[in-house]
């Protein structure tokens, strides 16, 4: 395969779709070629180079908050704009936390949706169109989303975080008096919304991946229906499916609009689910546009460059597993 | 599970023989079946609930003068034709290096061996949280023209869908069978030829689909809008200066005590819905057909 890259008239190769090369090696046709060639190359370098020049960028901009506050600012709890002193803990908690909910919620719920779209359940015509229309919510502006979260959800769950408050403030989780329905368990609940189709739709991927016969083996040997997913199909698809659930992680992480307007933006870290909290990506959009240049902006960016490097590591691990799977599949 | 083989008397064990499944592995059957189906049913209220309500809310506020009017007038035109300036910004500067990046990764991807690495980088860039674009092209435009403007947007959006582009191009281009780029070869053609006269050609419409699906994400983007192309409530000035766009007006607005503008805010998220949803439904559509063939 390496060989004919270089030597495209060697005969003895058999042809097949890796090693063909259709370029012409002279004449005003091989000018040609030798231009196109280099502009394809120029703006794959383009592509490649977006990536670095977005990391080098937002370090280079957060330089004057990493030069003040070093790495303490990840433990720091305190944000005055003020005083210019920053700290990021309230905003990594929030961030982490309300992912942690979301993948909680969003887990199950796409799973079951996965399977229900892929196993024998219903008719093939009906899971495709499930399959379609879950895929649809991915689709939703996230703005509008949190219009709905805000207009829609929140009314309808108020009275139920109120209850629960009432009878299970005694759980550290659920102590708040009187919660108002802005808080971390509701932008945990509308980012499992939003995620809930990444993880359905490559978990059902997964799943349609794995061959019918392992399914025909485990029926044969007289396992239900379930038996066979729980220790057959889930097995054999696990690696896919935690891929499935980090690419869903990392969208969550970075999700900004829908969990600004329904998380109630107040940078504290409370244990209990039904308080305010804020997120790193919340904060960036409430406060970047008006910032003064020089710290502010300096701590904002320090804490984009914080996520950046989350969320680079989780899609990162997503990536890799999924391309693991994909080579031992093949 | 295994009770059956444990029972000693016949009667029972008859009986045992005659039911499919022991009592305790049908009910788990049961029971996880229901579970599924009401976990999927669960799914879809969401998606139900969002467009019946944006319906029920926005459609008695929609009116012709509204596409017409800025938002100052209480419409959303300088907001469509921001979106529309931004989105076409975005498009020219990612679809030909989408294009021509996805070209690489189907065509010479083959045997180039920097063509994983790339593939490997391009996911990663999918998965890049919007509003780190949106600092990006702050710090890459903004800071450079001193403007919050169009421009910077377009840049932002530009970001985020050349990923997408790149993916689909991909995707497209590897449906076209070998057998036809041979026989442009060997009928004379180069790379070039074959690559846009007969690859491309075939592909066109995957690709179109393509860059589609990425303007419809890219429409609907909030958050790098918010720290570049900012807002404007009347036309905007040019294309160095604040403009306004549909998702960043209904943010904007959406706790904004004047009734009028509330309802702006939903007769706007009608439009924004109907032309994202729109977009996706039809070209979903369009290449599962593709796939069927």
């Amino acid at each position: 395969m390496k060989n004919s890259a270089n030597s495209p008239y060697n005969n003895s190769l058999p042809l097949n779709d890796k090693n063909i090369e259709l370029i012409a090696k002279d004449g005003i046709k091989g000018w040609f070629d030798q231009g196109f060639t280099w502009l394809v190359y120029t703006f794959t370098a383009m592509t490649v180079a977006m990536l670095f020049v977005m990391s080098w960028i937002i370090f280079k901009e957060a330089r004057p908050a990493i030069a003040k506050f070093g790495i303490e600012f990840l433990w720091g709890k305190d944000w005055d704009v003020g005083n210019e002193v920053f700290g990021a803990l309230p905003y990594i908690y929030g961030t982490l936390v309300s992912s942690a909910i979301a993948i909680l919620f969003a887990f199950p719920v796409g799973l079951a949706v996965a399977l229900v779209t892929s196993e024998n359940f219903l008719p093939v015509s009906i899971q495709t169109t499930l399959a379609f229309v879950v895929q649809l919510i991915a689709a939703i502006p996230s703005v509008i989303i949190g219009l709905w979260g805000i207009f829609i959800f929140i009314p309808a769950l108020e009275p139920l975080q109120k209850w629960i408050a009432k009878y299970f403030s005694w759980i550290p989780i659920f102590n708040t008096t009187d919660p108002f329905g802005t808080n971390m368990l509701t932008a945990g609940i509308i980012l499992a919304i939003m995620i809930l189709p990444t993880i359905a739709a490559i978990s059902r991927d997964v799943l349609l991946a794995i061959p019918k016969e392992l399914r025909s083996a485990s029926m044969a040997l007289g396992s239900t229906r379930w038996e066979t997913i729980f220790r057959v199909l889930l097995p054999a698809g696990f690696s896919g499916i935690v891929s499935a659930a980090m690419l869903a992680l990392g969208r969550a992480l970075g999700e900004t609009m829908a969990v600004t307007m329904v998380i109630g933006n107040s940078a504290q870290i409370s244990a209990s689910l039904l308080d305010p909290a804020y997120t790193i990506p919340s904060v960036i959009a409430n406060e970047f546009a008006e910032a003064e240049r020089g710290l502010h902006i300096g701590a904002l960016t320090y804490l984009g460059l914080v996520l950046f490097g989350v969320t680079l590591f989780v899609n990162f691990g997503a990536v890799v597993l999924v391309e693991w799977v994909g080579k031992k599949n093949r | 599970m295994s009770s059956h083989q444990n029972s000693k008397i016949p009667q029972s064990l008859a009986n045992e023989l005659f039911s499919p499944l022991p009592k305790s592995r049908q009910l788990f059957t049961y029971l996880m079946n229901a579970i599924a189906l009401a976990f999927t049913f669960i799914a879809l209220i969401p998606l139900l609930s969002i467009l019946w309500e944006i319906i029920a809310r926005g459609i008695s506020g929609l009116k012709l003068e509204m596409f017409v009017n800025p938002v100052i007038d209480f419409g959303f035109g300088n907001a469509i034709l921001g979106t529309a300036t931004i989105v076409t910004i975005a498009a020219l500067l990612s679809v030909p290096v989408g294009i021509f990046t996805g070209i690489f990764l189907a065509e010479f991807g083959r045997t180039h061996p920097a063509a994983n690495f790339v593939r490997f980088i391009t996911n990663i860039l999918t998965g890049v949280p919007s509003i780190i674009v949106g600092v990006f092209a702050y710090s890459i435009i903004v800071l450079v023209t001193k403007q919050f403007s169009a421009i910077a947007g377009g840049f932002a959006l530009a970001t985020i869908m050349l990923p997408v582009i790149v993916l689909t191009t991909e995707e497209a281009l590897k449906l076209v069978p070998t057998d036809q780029r041979l026989a442009s070869a060997a009928l004379g053609g180069n790379r070039l030829q074959t690559t846009f006269r007969i690859v491309v050609t075939a592909a066109l419409p995957a690709i179109t689909t393509g860059i589609l699906l990425a303007i419809a994400r890219a429409s609907g983007e909030t958050a790098p809008l918010v720290v570049t192309a900012l807002f404007s409530l009347d036309w905007s000035e040019g294309l160095l200066s604040p403009t306004a766009s549909l998702p960043v007006l209904i943010y904007n607005l959406y706790n904004d005590p004047d009734p009028q503008k509330h309802q702006l805010v939903w007769t706007s998220s009608i439009v924004l819905l109907g032309l994202v949803l729109f977009v996706s439904i039809i070209s979903r559509l369009v290449t599962r057909k593709r796939k069927i063939k």
